[in-house]
C-alpha cells in the first residue's frame, strides 16, 4: 500500500487527517469531521445550495480526475428542478498509470469522501450518492463500506440529515477491472450494470446522467477536498494555489526518484523542486532524462522542460497536462522507445473497442512500435506512428483516443532522434522488458 | 432464505444478493458486483453462476455474458487459490516490475495466465493496480504487496503456500 510520506514543503489541507486513525468515525469527528456538512446546513435551507456552490467557485478547485474542470461551475450546471432524481457519483476508479492518490484517501480518510458527497448532494438537491471503486480496491471498498455503515449508525446518513429535513443515502459500488470505466459516461454505464462503453455527449451528465437523472461526477480527491474548503473558506483555499488553480493537490511521484510517494503540494509548485527536493532527486545520483507529469496520458517533458509550475494552465501551455497528478520520473537509463511501447500496450489493451480510430489506431501504433522495438523498424515507421496518432486526435467517440494519442505524439516528437538512432541500431538505455515476453494484451 | 430456490451460492452470499438487488434504482446495477462476489466464492464465473445471476436480475444469459467479457477481473475458468497479479505498467516497470514477474514465473514454475498443477497459485501480468508510489507492486487476490524485491516475493509466496496470509475474501468467512 502506498506509504505515508512527508516533506517540509508540503502544504497540508487534504492530508490533515492522514495517519491519525480517521477511518474510525469517532476519531474523524474529533478532527472536525462532519462539521463542514453541518456548517452548510446552518446556512438555512434557502441559502444553503447557493452558499455551497459559491464557496466552491471561490475556492478555484478544479477536478482532480484529470481534466481539471472547475468544480463549482460543474455543480452549477445541474438544473434546479428535475422530474428525475439527481445523483452524486464519486469516481474512485483510479486506473491512470502512475496514480495512487485516491488509494490513500480511501484508506486514510474515507469519511471525507462521504462528507464531501453529502455536501455535493445538498448543493444540487440529490438524495443519493454513489461511491464507485475499481474492483482491485476491494480492501479499500471494505474500509469505505465500514465508514458508510458507521455514518448510518450515527444517523449522519439516511433520513433528515443533521436536522435539515433533507435525506441522503450512499451506496458503494465495485468495478471489475477496466481503465475505460474511469471515463465519466462509461462509469455510468458500468454502474447501470452494462459494458463500460461511453455515451454520446451532449447531453452532459449534469443534465442527463445516471438513470437519466442529472448527475455530478467528481473524482474522489475532488470530493474529499470539499469539507476542508467549506471549513476554511473558498478564498483561503484558493490563496494556497495559483491564479485559476486553487489550493493544493496530491502529487504521486514515482519511478526513478529517491523518495517516491504521495505529497500534498500547492498548485503551481515547481516541478524541478518536486523531483529534486521533495522526492529526493533522481535515484542513485543519475541524470534525469524525462518526466511524465500527470499520469500515462500526459505528453512527456524532457529534462530541460522541468522549470515549470505544476498547475493545469502552465502544463497545458507547455503542450502537456497536469492530468491525475501522477509524476513519473525517468532517468538516463530508460529507453524511450521501450517506454513508448509499454505505454501504448496499455492503451491498446484498455481500448473499449467501440469506435474505429481508437480500436484500430492503438493496435497499429502498438504493432508498428513493436516492430521498431524488435529491430525491424524503418525510419518511415516513426512517421507512420505520428500520422496514426495525429489522426486519432479529436476523432474518437470519447477522450480515451486522445489519451492514447497524446503521449505517443510526445514521445516521437520530443525524442525523434532517439527513435531514429534506435532504428539504425544505436540503442539508448537499458532494456527493462525481458526478451522472451508475452506482450500484454495479445489476444486481449 | 434466498428468493431463489436451489441457489448455488452459500446462504450468506445468497442473502447478500437478495439485499443487493433491492439497493439500486435499477436492479441491473447489481450485475458487476454480483459477478465479482460470485467469482470470489465459486472461483470463477461458471455457467451456473451466469444462469443464477441472470435469473436474479431478470436478464438474459446473453446480457450477463456480454458484461462478463468486458471486465478484465472476471474470468470464466478457475484460477489458483492465490492469484498472483504482478504490475508491469510504467511506474512498476521502471523499478523492476518485469524482474518481479520473471522471478514469479521461475519460483512458481508457470507462465503468465497459468496455474500450478496443485491449484495453489496462478500468475498474471496486470496493468497499473494503483500502488505506483511503492513500486514494484503486486496483488495476491485482493491484498497489496509492494516495494518488492525477489527475496521479498519469495517470503510472501512462501507464507501464502504455508497458509499464513489470508486475503480479505477469506476473512470473516465471506
Ligand atoms: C479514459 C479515461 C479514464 C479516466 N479515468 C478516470 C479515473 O480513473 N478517475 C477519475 O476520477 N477520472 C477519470 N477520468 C476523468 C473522468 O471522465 C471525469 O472527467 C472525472 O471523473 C471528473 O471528475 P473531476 O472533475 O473531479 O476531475 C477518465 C477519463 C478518461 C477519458
Ligand atoms: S475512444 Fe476508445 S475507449 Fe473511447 S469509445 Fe472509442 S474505442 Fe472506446
Ligand atoms: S504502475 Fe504499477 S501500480 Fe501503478
Amino acid at each position: 500500500m502506498p506509504r505515508l510520506v512527508s516533506h517540509p514543503d508540503e502544504v497540508i489541507v487534504l492530508k490533515r487527517r492522514f495517519g491519525q486513525g480517521a477511518a474510525k468515525i469517532d476519531r474523524y469527528i474529533e478532527l472536525d469531521g462532519y462539521a463542514a456538512v453541518q456548517k452548510a446546513i446552518a446556512q438555512g435551507a434557502e441559502a444553503m445550495p447557493g452558499w455551497i456552490i459559491d464557496t466552491m467557485k471561490s475556492s478555484g478547485l478544479r477536478g482532480r480526475g484529470g481534466a481539471g474542470f472547475p468544480t463549482g461551475m460543474k455543480w452549477s450546471f445541474v438544473p434546479k428542478t428535475s422530474a428525475k432524481p439527481k445523483y452524486v457519483l464519486v469516481n474512485g476508479d483510479e486506473s491512470e498509470p502512475g496514480t495512487c492518490k485516491d488509494h490513500l484517501i480511501f484508506r486514510e480518510d474515507p469519511h471525507a469522501v462521504i462528507e464531501g458527497a453529502m455536501i455535493a448532494g445538498l448543493a444540487i438537491g440529490a438524495k443519493t450518492g454513489f461511491i464507485y471503486l475499481r474492483g482491485e480496491y476491494r480492501t479499500l471498498l471494505e474500509i469505505m463500506e465500514r465508514a458508510v455503515a458507521d455514518a448510518y449508525a450515527k444517523g449522519f446518513l439516511g433520513k433528515n440529515i443533521f436536522g435539515s429535513g433533507l435525506d441522503f443515502d450512499i451506496i458503494t459500488q465495485t468495478g471489475a477491472g477496466a481503465y475505460e470505466v474511469g471515463e465519466e459516461s462509461a462509469l455510468m454505464e458500468s454502474l447501470e450494470g452494462k459494458r463500460g462503453v461511453p455515451r454520446i455527449r451532449p447531453p452532459f451528465p449534469a443534465v442527463v446522467g445516471l438513470y437519466d437523472g442529472p448527475t455530478i461526477i467528481n473524482n474522489a480527491e475532488t470530493i474529499a477536498n470539499v469539507p476542508h474548503i467549506l471549513l476554511m473558506g473558498g478564498e483561503a483555499y484558493a490563496a494556497l494555489g495559483t491564479e485559476r488553480n486553487g489550493g493544493t493537490r496530491l502529487f504521486g511521484i514515482s519511478g526513478h526518484v529517491e523518495r517516491p510517494g504521495v505529497y500534498e503540494l500547492p498548485m503551481g509548485y515547481s516541478l524541478r523542486r518536486a523531483i529534486y527536493e521533495v522526492a529526493g532527486g533522481v535515484r542513485g545520483g543519475k541524470q534525469l532524462k524525462a518526466v511524465v507529469p500527470g499520469g500515462a496520458s500526459c505528453p512527456v517533458l524532457r529534462a530541460d522542460e522541468i522549470d515549470i509550475g505544476l498547475d493545469f494552465d502552465q502544463l497545458a501551455k507547455a503542450g502537456s497536462m497536469l492530468g491525475s497528478g501522477g509524476i513519473v520520473v525517468l532517468d538516463e537509463t530508460v529507453s524511450i522507445v521501450e517506454f513508448a511501447l509499454r505505454t501504448i500496450q496499455f492503451y491498446q489493451h484498455e481500448s473499449c473497442g467501440w469506435c474505429i480510430p481508437c480500436r484500430e489506431g492503438t493496435d497499429w501504433i502498438k504493432k508498428t512500435l513493436t516492430r521498431v522495438y524488435e529491430g525491424g523498424g524503418a525510419k518511415k515507421d516513426i512517421d507512420t506512428v505520428q500520422y496514426i496518432a495525429e489522426n486519432m486526435m479529436g476523432r474518437t467517440f470519447c477522450p480515451f483516443g486522445d489519451a492514447a494519442a497524446m503521449p505517443t505524439l510526445g514521445f516521437v516528437k520530443k525524442f525523434r532522434k532517439e527513435f531514429e538512432d534506435y532504428i539504425e541500431g544505436k540503442k539508448a538505455g537499458t532494456a527493462l522488458m525481458p526478451e522472451e515476453r508475452d506482450l500484454i494484451g495479445v489476444g486481449h | 432464505m434466498s428468493t431463489i430456490a436451489n441457489s448455488i451460492f452459500s446462504p450468506e452470499l445468497a442473502a447478500r444478493f437478495d439485499k443487493l438487488v433491492t439497493l439500486y434504482p435499477v436492479k441491473r446495477s447489481a450485475l458487476v458486483p454480483m459477478l465479482l462476489y460470485a467469482q470470489d466464492e465459486v472461483g470463477y464465473v461458471s455457467e451456473a453462476v451466469i444462469q443464477e445471476v441472470a435469473q436474479r436480475l431478470d436478464l438474459f444469459d446473453l446480457d450477463v455474458r456480454s458484461v462478463l467479457s468486458y471486465y478484465s477481473m472476471l474470468r470464466t475458468k478457475p484460477a489458483g487459490k492465490y492469484n498472483v497479479q504482478v504490475c508491469t505498467n510504467i511506474s512498476c516497470m521502471l523499478r523492476g516490475g518485469y524482474e518481479i514477474l520473471d522471478h514469479c514465473k521461475k519460483k512458481l514454475g508457470i507462465e503468465n495466465k497459468q496455474t500450478t498443477p496443485d491449484g495453489q497459485f496462478s500468475l498474471e501480468e496486470v496493468e497499473c493496480i494503483g500502488d505506483c508510489c511503492s513500486a514494484p507492486a503486486m496483488q495476491v487476490n485482493y491484498e497489496f504487496h509492494d516495494e518488492l524485491t525477489p527475496d521479498k516475493v519469495d517470503e510472501i509466496l512462501d507464507q501464502y503456500a504455508a497458509g499464513k496470509i489470508l486475503d480479505s475474501t477469506q476473512k470473516d468467512g465471506k
